[in-house]
């Protein structure tokens, strides 16, 4: 009986520990890689050019990211820091908080834990997904954060692009005031795909890579700790197995004249 | 010179007596099965979160501008900060595991009976304790789900008439969450709550050891003693339990590490993905979502819908959560079988109890998703299943068939 309940409770467990599924966009995966150096290095460089200027990644300092990336000091300060003068500062934005909120109406977020708070697919997805817009204050707009604040930063890289947008009909019952329902048929606008309108200096699988590298990036700037983590953990695995086999012979020896 | 000194201290304390009283000397019952590591796992549990929690307290800073700041500070800049961070958060989720299981083998064999009510009711008290602890160690990061959560909950309180909204106001220190809110919360998570836990945690040995353990039989081991006044079914509790509870420690350890190294945020439900967004008074997260151990109250505090005698459903939701936690502290009350172990009890109380565990499952997950619909009704149901299973436990309990029990305790 007990071992019923057991299983029971336990197969209620992988049930609620997948199902929480998400709602939105299709977003495309991406594949990470935090022991590819070269990409992580590469996803710096485009994140302190592209993303720094008005983003902050205020939590995180310059010569923890080159040391953890292997970047030398010298090639930090040469190549990868405009906001600071000092390696051990803060990743921190060269633009006020006023400043752009004048500009953009909101302030750009601060970045450093961005790849934990969204899931890597969504920044990918995003990051790929702007098109012109006329409509819109900066000319451009995003299918997967519509009416967002944010140009598309990248587009000399990646050209631009239109969106297409397909109608469907969807059929909703509603209820009229003498209580029948009745079936409303609604058209709605739903993003259909992409057509490059000008090609960018890149070619989309390059521009693909390069995102893919800064997202990559996002993932060490999200917990730098990563690295090391896992590293660690297989040495505290290993020695917990073996420490687990000794108390278990401890246990056995001490447990055998007891009946 | 070492013997020198234990005598010269046990001149001046109680060493020696303290030491056979509660180790060398306390006899447990040989029968010991699987459920009962969560007791010595409990313990270290709390000395996991006590050893951390003095880490993270030399770094952390309760203020609303620098907090989210000083948690990225501690995971980035302190060295092995990130390992006492993750060991904190996780092991907190894993204590409460190690709870649940702790207080689901008291239903098992009945630990909660004469003459362990008082065991039973410290045990209580310590786990309301420290379900405070844990929700006012959840708003110390000040991520957004930290604060919209202690907002949600605090808010709970001005359900209650006349006094409500001055008593919720009362306990923010504001009219939103706050500042104020932060400071007292840490001082309450790193100080008072802590002591109180210990103080418990203290009773709650003391008052097993005076009754003595119980186990898988349900049967009183002290009522049969060999001529020494020895029960003939216990063992010292040392050596045998503490090898014993050290090889399940490190079997406890190697899920924590794993869970730290490998996966500290588990998907989600031990770190949620909107708590790494700094709090935001404008920015509601689409769902506010307790951490999953409060989730089984907060589904029967949803669960709630309709207005009775001139009462709102806010309201009621509020009585029934309190009610469905007050209902554990009855248990040794409400219990009427004439055994104590599951294992001589008959179907009535085998069904009852396996419809709890899996309502209670079904409500925590439930707690996580929306409340609309299907979720809603399969809620009220658990819901309805839950208070069934203390309410009608009287009668069900004195109806149920029994088997003989034996006369001492039977092999595992």
């Amino acid at each position: 009986m007990n071992r019923t309940l057991v299983a029971l409770i336990l197969m209620c467990l992988p049930l609620s520990l997948f199902s929480a599924e998400e709602h939105g966009p299709e977003l495309e995966k991406v594949r990470i890689d935090l022991s590819n150096q070269a990409s992580l290095q590469n996803g710096a460089r485009i994140f302190v050019n592209f993303c720094l200027s008005c983003h902050s990644a205020s939590y995180m300092r310059y010569n923890r990211m080159a040391s953890d990336l292997g970047i030398s000091d010298d090639l930090l300060k040469e190549h990868l820091m405009f906001t600071a003068d000092k390696p051990g500062n803060l990743m921190k934005t060269a633009m006020s908080k006023e400043d752009a909120e004048d500009w953009f109406g909101v302030a750009p977020p601060d970045l450093s834990v961005v790849a934990r708070s969204r899931k890597p697919a969504w920044i990918y997805t995003y990051l790929r997904s702007f098109y012109v817009d006329e409509n819109s204050a900066t000319g451009w707009n995003n299918t997967v954060f519509e009416n967002v604040a944010m140009p598309n930063v990248f587009y000399e890289w990646q050209g631009k692009q239109r969106a297409v947008f397909e109608t469907e009909k969807l059929t909703t019952k509603v209820k009229s005031a003498d209580g029948t329902e009745k079936e409303k048929e609604t058209e709605v606008e739903v993003f259909g795909h992409f057509e490059l309108e000008t090609p960018g200096l890149m070619s989309p699988q390059e521009f693909d890579n390069a995102i893919r590298d800064l997202v990559n990036f996002l993932v060490y700037l999200g917990e730098p700790a990563k690295l090391e983590r896992y590293r660690i953990g297989i040495f505290v695995m290993l020695f917990l197995g073996v420490l687990f086999v000794l108390t278990y012979l401890l246990k056995k020896e001490y447990w055998k004249d007891i009946h | 010179m070492m013997a020198k000194l234990v005598d010269w201290i046990d001149d001046r304390f109680p060493l020696i007596k303290a030491w056979e009283e509660h180790l060398a000397k306390y006899y447990a019952p040989k029968n010991f099965n699987f459920w009962y590591f969560f007791g010595s796992l409990a313990l270290l549990a709390l000395v996991i979160q006590i050893v951390t929690g003095i880490f993270l307290t030399m770094h952390y800073k309760p203020d609303v501008e620098t907090a989210f700041a000083s948690v990225e500070y501690i995971m980035r800049d302190v060295p092995w900060g990130w390992l006492m961070r993750y060991m904190h958060s996780t092991g907190s989720s894993l204590f409460f595991v190690v709870i649940y299981l702790h207080m689901f083998r008291g239903l098992l064999y009945g630990s909660h009976r004469e003459p362990r009510e008082l065991v039973w009711l410290l045990g209580m008290l310590l786990y309301v304790t420290l379900m405070a602890e844990a929700f006012m160690g959840y708003l110390l990061p000040w991520g957004n789900m930290s604060y919209w959560g202690a907002q949600v909950i605090i808010s709970l309180f001005g359900a209650i008439p006349w006094v409500g909204e001055g008593l919720a106001e009362w306990i923010r220190g504001d009219f939103v969450v706050s500042d104020a809110t932060l400071n007292r919360f840490f001082s309450f998570h790193v100080i008072a709550l802590p002591i109180l836990l210990l103080g418990l945690v203290f009773l709650h040995i003391v008052a097993l050891h005076k009754v003595g353990s119980n186990n898988p039989d349900g049967i009183e081991i002290k009522d049969n003693k060999d001529e020494n006044g020895i029960p003939r079914d216990g063992i010292p509790f040392h050596p045998y339990y503490t090898v014993k509870d050290i090889m399940g420690a490190v079997a406890f350890l190697i899920i924590f590490f794993g869970i730290i190294f490998f996966a500290p945020e588990f998907g989600g439900w031990f770190l949620e993905k909107d708590n790494f967004v700094p709090a935001n008074i404008l920015s509601t997260p689409e769902d506010i979502v307790p951490l999953w151990y409060f989730t089984p109250f907060y589904s029967i505090l949803r669960a709630i819908t309709y207005p009775l005698f001139g009462v709102d459903a806010k309201l009621w939701g509020v009585i029934a959560m309190g009610l469905s936690i007050v209902m554990f502290f009855l248990l040794p009350w409400l219990d009427r079988s004439p055994v104590k172990s599951i294992r001589y009890r008959g179907p009535l109380f085998k069904i009852a109890l396996t419809l709890f565990a899996i309502s209670f499952v079904v409500l925590g997950y439930l707690g996580t998703q929306k409340p609309q619909g299907l979720n809603l009704l399969i809620a009220q149901v658990c819901s309805v299943l839950y208070f069934a299973f203390f309410l009608l436990m009287p009668w069900y309990s004195k109806w149920d068939t029994t088997k003989p029990v034996p006369d001492r305790v039977t092999a595992k």
